[in-house]
């Protein structure tokens, strides 16, 4: 399998405090890459760095390189809109726009000049099939889209991802603000998602990684310690930090 | 422990705290009502379908406050033609794309400074700057253009408050879809925030409803009747204005009582419509 995306060198600094320390990594694609840490370890500054979110909080310095399918993303020529529409994301917390189901997961084609209705139509019903959540929704797609169960606003906020048409989905916590049902219907939904796209999950739940992870990596204080298959990083790890965390004695 | 008894004085000390707080409860509504009462007793009878449907005429030496009305209208149009473009740009300016978060800082206590001036100052450099140095004379629009002065500060005040409450996580949601800024603050940003740009245009009308001082020296007192692109370029007394005229100037009591009760219905109106606004949004925030 070929990498979609890669890092070499990575570096980023809020203000004078350095959040990721030379991170080199290359993600398979068509696959679920699991980023496992305790809290703090600079996961979510990582992932946002995938598809340039970091760009919008000021005092942000970034060294090293990403390249998605072979460009590196910091280049002028790159449209960063266009990056973020093929790496899209999920975010922690579920956050449907205030909106109809509809007008929430058109945001995206629009964004990108689709207009025909017909177009939409069709991209909105995929979408939330794809996302597992077409008929529970499929007769009220008119309402507004905050009437929703936490599960269903985040399941919702996936199919609005799908509906750009990304080429990676980028995932922070998506679980972690949910109920144990919830959770396993979006753990289910990535497995089935993973056929298609390429999804970076960011876990707290070690269980999670393993249950649907082919790789993990493991970040402690802004480094990555240790990256490879997820059977293998579990079971027999390389590096005594990775053993440590996964057995529990810290974080 | 708990059930023991209060001392006789800490129990005469709450009763002589709870009736002052009854009477000065009771005080302040009556006072209200008293004014509002008598506004109206003193002026509904005054107002006649003639009164609000004719201009004045020497001739026949009857007064009419329909140029007066058309004043109001036609000002209260042009203050909001500009303020509320002027005034929510400057607003989304500030907050979303500013990076000088100092400069900002400043322009907002100038702001709130500025909201805090005596109106009749307004009026003095209107009169200066617009009617004088810019040659517009007396006029309906440097009146206008006065209350936008008057009018902004309290217009992006509002939008910026509403602006901060529009949750970060909706336009990180479309930043993360690709939207660019523009687009991100029109579809996600704006509409969240439609409230308080009311808000700010209701409290803008109620007043310029109310201003007198900064139109004196810059609208005038005429009485004329005139089309909207014609009364913009003359003088014109507005309600309010026409009141003072009207008690100070000519004596007619009946008459500034008659606008001052329809003063006082419009306030009422504008209040009313400001309470649903907030309401209807509210409501469609939360479904
Ligand atoms: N916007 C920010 N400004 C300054 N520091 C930040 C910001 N976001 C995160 N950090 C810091 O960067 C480090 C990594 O944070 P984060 O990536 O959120 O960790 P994780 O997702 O693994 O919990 C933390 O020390 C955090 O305090
Ligand atoms: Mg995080």
């Amino acid at each position: 399998m070929s990498d979609i995306m890669t890092a070499k060198e990575l570096c980023l600094w809020y203000g004078s405090s350095q959040a990721l320390k030379n991170v080199s990594i290359s993600i398979p694609e068509k696959s679920i890459t699991a980023l496992i840490g305790p809290s703090g370890c600079g996961k979510s500054t990582f992932l946002k760095t995938l598809n340039r979110m970091n760009d919008l909080i000021p005092e942000v310095k970034i060294t090293g390189e990403v390249s998605y399918k072979g460009v590196n993303i910091f280049d002028s020529s790159v449209d960063v809109c266009e990056l973020r529409r093929e790496v899209g994301m999920v975010f922690q917390k579920p956050n449907p726009f205030p909106m109809s189901i509809y007008d929430n997961i058109a945001y995206g084609p629009r964004t990108h000049g689709v207009k025909s209705k017909a177009k939409l139509d069709e991209i909105v019903e995929r979408a939330l099939r794809d996302a597992a959540i077409w008929d529970e929704v499929k007769d009220r797609l008119k309402k507004n889209a905050l009437g929703l169960s936490g599960g269903q606003q985040q399941r919702l906020c996936i199919a609005r991802a799908l509906a750009a048409e990304p080429q990676v989905l980028l995932m922070d916590e998506p679980t972690s603000a949910l109920d144990p049902i919830s959770t396993s219907r979006i753990e289910e939904l990535a497995l089935q998602l993973k056929e298609k796209y390429t999804i970076i999950i960011v876990t707290h739940n070690m269980q999670q990684a393993v249950r649907i992870s082919d790789n993990t990596a493991f970040f402690l204080l802004g480094e990555l310690v240790e990256f490879g298959e997820t059977e293998k990083l579990f079971s027999q790890p390389k590096e005594k930090r990775t053993e440590d965390y996964i057995t529990g004695r810290f974080g | 422990m708990l059930k023991g008894k209060l001392s006789g004085k800490r129990k005469a000390y709450i009763t002589a705290m709870r009736t002052a707080m009854l009477v000065s409860t009771v005080l302040t509504a009556a006072l209200v009502l008293f004014l509002v009462i008598y506004v109206l007793i003193k002026g509904i009878p005054n107002i006649s379908w003639e009164l609000i449907s004719t201009k004045p005429s020497y001739l026949s030496d009857k007064i009419g406050i329909l140029p007066d009305i058309m004043n109001t209208v036609y000002i209260v149009l042009a203050t909001l033609v500009i303020v509320l473009p002027l005034g929510a740009g400057a607003a989304v300016y500030l907050t979303e794309y500013a990076k000088n978060k100092k400069l900002v800082g400043m322009i907002e206590y100038a702001a709130e400074t500025l909201s805090g001036i005596p109106s009749i100052i307004y009026g003095l450099v209107g009169m200066l700057f617009f009617c004088q140095f810019l040659n517009m004379e007396t006029s309906l629009l440097a009146g206008a253009l006065t209350l936008v002065i008057m009018n902004l500060p309290t217009v992006m005040r509002t939008t910026q408050e509403s602006l901060k409450t529009v949750p970060q996580s909706y336009r990180d949601g479309a930043f993360g879809l690709g939207a660019g800024k523009w687009r991100v603050i029109r579809t996600v940003v704006l509409p969240g925030c439609v409230d308080g740009i009311i808000t700010g245009c209701i409290l803008s009308v109620g007043r310029i409803l109310g201003e007198s001082a900064a139109l004196l020296f810059t609208a005038g007192f005429a009485h004329a009747l005139n089309g909207i692109i014609d009364g913009l370029t003359s003088p014109g007394a507005t309600l309010t204005v026409a009141l003072y005229v009207y008690a100070k100037e000519q004596g007619e009591f009946g008459v500034a009582f008659a606008i001052a009760a329809i003063l006082m219905i419009l306030t009422l109106l504008i209040n009313l419509s400001a309470t649903l606004v907030g309401r209807y949004f509210a409501k469609r925030r939360n479904v």
